[in-house]
């Protein structure tokens, strides 16, 4: 299983066709304390780029963008109780939705971890 | 994803600015300053305040000095407060208004001694002093404090932490002050402040002022506090943001601060915009601030739109964000008189989705200041 990023600290992991998405360790810590996440339903189509969820903080809503084009397979239910796992847990249980890709070869336009930590280090 | 801060622009750094640094304070751009927005994160922070003490540093904020013979008499003219009537050391939130009633900032008045002292916002400070200047006689000498800076001590262990290192500031009640002295450094101090939580602020010369922030937050109760937590907090007491909440097309009658019109000067009817404000006094304005509790977890932000059944826009939401101490959204929001009932249901339209919202009495949180007699 390889993870990707993107230049708007959001990952994917991927697993075959399947992919995982979340916000990295430095968006959490950027955002603050969250308050609510709206993840994307089952079935939803999504475009590299597209707005795919929010994410509240006590201070102000900020976008997710899907890293990669897909259909969505689910969003994670456990953040609509406890929207505070994406501080605790942001790359692991904190996750926002899985999705089926639908064009791999995108993936060859994010960083890979270390790409990331020298991009985030720049910041 | 999207709005995470950008880089930093360089500008005037306040008398804090290292210290906020060097205790980890995310320093950010406002009022034309970098302020910290948090140390350890809104939230802890703002429970913290709540529960305990924290120190606020608002140096950004205008301190000025009116003397002149008259002075008080003058600036009844573009206050609608009575500030002739005011006490020694006595202090008074007022508004600076335009010819046409609307509000041109809020502001705390205080009387000491032979002067006039006044507290106004940061991001309007200069716009007010010229303002004021326009509008009073030369008699009128304004003085800015620029050497001064302003800390704020505000939760129910501030009395304690604070008396500590200045003893007699326990003596003091809401909407009092005076002079006091800290090892050589004079002091001017209120019991105020913009939390909704017994406090006190602290008008200091700017060389003392890490000094008395390491003070203050060497007291165990007390641990410093950033504007977001600031934020929610004054958001929770009911308490209008200048240039959110209040501005040039909102009123006193429409910002719901009718209180801000004091009995002898509405009988007078003698400051700027009192033809338009007391007929809105007494015929009611068409839109009015009222508090909201909204459904769900879901925050509705300033700017989104008050809808009605039809779907148009009837109102705004001038302040809103998730409140700490209650564990749900809240928000402020202009709406027209028919839905300021509280009780009454109302919609709010935010990126597509339609939120239900609850107008609800303010303060959301009670607020706990020591009155005199009281407590």
């Amino acid at each position: 299983m390889s993870r990707y990023f993107t230049e708007d600290h959001e990952w994917v992991d991927v697993d075959g066709d399947i992919g995982t998405v979340g916000i990295s360790e430095y968006a959490q810590s950027q955002l603050g304390d969250i308050v609510f996440v709206d993840v994307p339903e089952e079935g939803k189509e999504l475009t590299k780029g597209d707005e795919a969820a929010v994410v509240e903080s006590v201070k102000a809503a900020s976008d997710v963008y899907a890293p990669v084009s897909g259909t969505v397979l689910e969003g994670n239910a456990a953040l609509g109780d406890n929207p505070g796992l994406v501080n605790e847990e942001p790359e692991g249980d904190g996750w926002f939705f899985k999705l089926t890709l639908s064009d791999p070869d995108e993936l060859t336009g994010l960083m890979d971890e270390s790409a990331y930590a020298a991009f985030v280090a720049k910041l | 994803m999207s709005d995470l801060d950008g880089p930093e622009i360089e500008i005037l750094p306040l008398p804090l600015d290292a210290w906020h640094r060097a205790r980890g304070g995310r320093m950010v751009e406002f009022a034309g300053y970098h302020m910290p927005v948090q140390y350890e994160g809104i939230m802890a922070e703002h429970l913290w305040v709540r529960e305990s003490a924290g120190l606020f540093d608002v140096s950004h904020m205008g301190q000025l000095v009116f003397t002149g013979e008259g002075a008080d008499v003058a600036l009844e003219a573009l206050l609608p407060g009575d500030i002739k009537g005011l006490g020694e050391a006595r202090m008074r939130y007022s508004l600076l208004l335009a010819e046409n009633g609307g509000i041109l900032d809020d502001l705390m008045v205080t009387r000491r001694g032979d002067e006039i002292y006044m507290v106004v916002n940061g991001a309007t400070k200069y716009d007010d002093i010229a303002y004021l200047l326009d509008h009073l006689s030369d008699d009128i000498t304004i003085n800015i404090l620029e050497d001064q800076a302003l800390l704020a001590v505000q939760g129910p262990g501030a009395v304690t932490a604070l008396s500590r290192i200045v003893p007699g500031v326990e003596a003091l009640v809401f909407m009092t002050a005076g002079a006091f002295d800290w090892n050589g450094t004079p002091l001017w101090i209120s019991r105020s402040g913009y939390t909704g939580e017994d406090g006190f602020e602290i008008s200091v010369p700017a060389e003392a002022a890490a000094a008395l922030a390491d003070a203050l937050t060497a007291e165990p109760e007390v641990k410093p506090i950033g504007l977001g937590a600031r934020d929610s907090l004054r958001l929770e007491a009911g308490l209008p943001l200048y240039g959110h909440d209040l501005d040039p097309e909102t009123t006193p009658v429409m910002a719901d601060l009718g209180f801000a019109l004091s009995k002898r000067r509405r009988e007078e009817g003698n400051f700027m915009g009192a033809e338009r404000i007391l007929l809105e006094r007494e015929q009611g304005a068409v839109t009015k601030r009222v508090g909201l509790v909204v459904e769900g977890r879901q925050p509705v932000r300033e700017g989104a739109a008050v809808i009605d059944g039809e779907g148009s826009d009837v109102g705004k939401v001038t302040s809103g964000g998730f409140a700490p101490t209650l564990g749900a959204p809240i928000a402020m929001a202009y709406v027209p008189v028919a839905m300021t009932a509280p009780g009454t249901v109302i919609q709010i339209a935010q990126r597509g989705k339609v939120h239900q919202a609850t107008v609800t009495a303010m303060p959301f949180v009670p607020h706990r200041y020591v009155r005199a007699g009281g407590k």
